[in-house]
């Protein structure tokens, strides 16, 4: 078990930021974090990596007591925070120095190249960090959580505000390192968790929401919707289309292209297929919308 | 701890801030000492150093706030603190390692005046004429003042994020215990409480220990002031822990 959480709270004054959540994480796993801003991701992930102490419940990592064994576990993992924050006025490989000095590695020099060339920095090592695009910053922020060679790494947001090159390579990067490495990253973008994640764990308000495989996630979901994006050759009255047999919903979108959803009973393409001909119209497009994670995710953390 | 340090003292010396704080201190104490129509050794033709004494803890009381302001605001700020903190190493090596790092550099800055000294020793009349055992318990003096003043200026960086206000606070903290207790006592506000109040400020202790004689009492002055504003830095940096 690499990561064990039991009944954790987090209060910040009269608030409840992290209600008494369980999970755990076996060694391996690539475990996605999901929730809104303000679910209480990032203050786990902060009393995990030691930096907060949790109100009540217990959190380990590899069998130690965070609380009780805080040099310990800091020697263990590795941590990215929300936000990378780094030093601007250092060069790349004085920054790494740095933190493997904090580590007391011995052979600090061949563990910086080691990771400069598993990061990609190998261009960039004589280059100041404030530089750096975001993306280069994103893997010396990687960087320095991997220094001590970690069993666990814990990675707040590792692609929050990077353009989709960049995204497609830090996550590239983390399945990766995910090969002998347990990771919890956590991320409010859907893609990411189907793209990196062999799991994930979804939070709202402070509490799991859901627990599980990506794949049977989606597919708990998957059966119960029925829905599409069309559109028409013509304009057509959305109230008409409103009433056609099954329709429970319709929304326009721009050049008479419309998201409709049906009843699970009715086959929908041939509801519109009828409706065109009826209209003496044509469909230019049609294409159904997949149940994403997106949906998955926005029904469960809909407030209701 | 040596980690920290090191940092420190490099991002001192890359952003110029080493350089500057030398330059300037080297430069207003210079002025005062041999160039200032008012006062100045040339002039006053007493062989001693009193002037520079009594300049540098006005100079130092800016100067090292200006050294220690964005020690931890800037960490703060910029969220590095955060990765800091999940290394490991604990928060009191954290702040003995940013705090050395200042030592260092206001022993730096006051180490060229030594030039001054052996300047005056070869212009006494006769050669050597100057109260060496004083001058040397000064220079000890204004060391502890420095590491007081570091203290408290790292302690003002701690508990706030922006660079300016602890600049100003860490300043308004050395200039009151440098002279506000004095002052303070002056007033004859507190009766048998005068003694004990001046007691409490730094300039009490400096001029004792100024006069070259190393007194423990002053010592343990020193260092308790120190151990006290460091102790304070770090229930301050805890308090993301209540």
């Amino acid at each position: 078990m690499s990561i064990l959480v039991e009944n954790l709270t987090k209060i910040y004054g009269s608030q409840k930021a992290v209600d008494s959540i369980s999970f755990s994480i076996d060694a391996g796993e690539i475990v996605g974090f999901l929730g809104p801003n303000g679910a209480g991701k990032s203050t786990t992930m902060k009393i995990l990596s030691g930096f907060i102490p949790a109100s009540s419940g217990t959190a380990e990592v590899l069998g130690l007591d965070v609380s009780k064994n805080e040099l310990e576990v800091k020697r263990k993992i590795g941590y990215l925070p929300e936000l990378n924050p780094l030093y601007n006025d250092m060069y790349v490989s004085e920054y790494l120095q740095f933190n493997a000095n904090m580590y007391r590695i011995k052979n600090a020099k061949e563990e910086i190249n080691r990771i400069i060339d598993v990061t990609g920095l190998t261009l960039e090592r004589k280059k100041k960090i404030g530089q750096l695009s975001k993306g280069y910053k994103q893997r010396v922020g990687i960087a320095q959580a991997l220094i001590n060679d970690p069993d666990v790494l814990i990675l707040d947001e590792p692609t929050s505000g990077l353009d989709p090159n960049q995204m497609t390579e830090i996550r590239q990067l983390i399945v990766s390192l995910g090969k002998d490495k347990t990771i919890l990253l956590s991320t409010h973008i859907m893609q990411e968790v189907e793209a990196m994640c062999n799991r994930v764990i979804i939070i709202n308000n402070g509490k799991i929401v859901a627990d599980d495989d990506v794949t049977s996630l989606k597919s708990i979901i998957g059966n119960e919707s029925n829905a599409m994006i069309v559109r028409f050759r013509d304009d057509i009255s959305i109230n008409d289309l409103r009433k056609q047999k099954g329709i429970e919903s319709v929304k326009e979108r721009i050049n008479n292209s419309f998201e409709i959803v049906a009843s699970e009973k009715v086959n929908l393409p041939e509801v519109l297929f009828k409706y065109a001909l009826e209209n003496n119209t044509i469909i230019l497009e049609q294409k159904e919308v997949s149940s994403s994670l997106e949906s998955v995710f926005q029904r469960l953390t809909k407030d209701v | 701890m040596y980690s920290i340090f090191l940092k420190e003292i490099r991002s001192f010396l890359s952003s110029l801030i080493a350089y500057v704080v030398i330059i300037v201190f080297l430069l207003l104490v210079g002025l005062f000492t041999w160039v200032f129509a008012e006062g100045n050794v040339l002039s006053l033709g007493y062989s001693n150093l009193d002037v520079l004494f009594f300049v540098a803890p006005w100079v130092f009381v800016f100067l090292i706030s200006a050294i220690t302001m964005r020690s931890f605001s800037e960490e703060i700020r910029q969220g590095t603190f955060e990765t800091l903190s999940t290394k490991p190493i604990t928060d009191f090596q954290i702040i003995l390692g940013k705090y050395f790092a200042a030592i260092c550099l206001v022993a730096f800055a006051i180490l060229p005046t030594l030039l001054y000294f052996y300047s005056i020793y070869q212009l006494g009349l006769p050669k050597g004429n100057i109260d060496v055992g004083a001058t040397w318990g000064s220079y000890i003096g204004l060391l502890m003042l420095g590491a007081c003043y570091a203290a408290i200026g790292i302690f003002a960086s701690a508990i706030t994020s922006n660079q300016i206000i602890a600049f100003i606070l860490g300043m308004f903290l050395c200039f009151f215990f440098y002279v506000g207790f004095q002052q303070l006592s002056n007033l004859s506000l507190f009766g048998g409480l005068d003694h004990l109040i001046q007691w409490l400020g730094i300039q009490y202790h400096y001029d004792s220990i100024s006069r070259g004689v190393v007194d423990t009492r002053d010592i343990i002055y020193f260092v308790s002031v120190i151990t006290g504003f460091l102790g304070l830095t770090y229930l301050v940096l805890d308090r993301r822990k209540w």
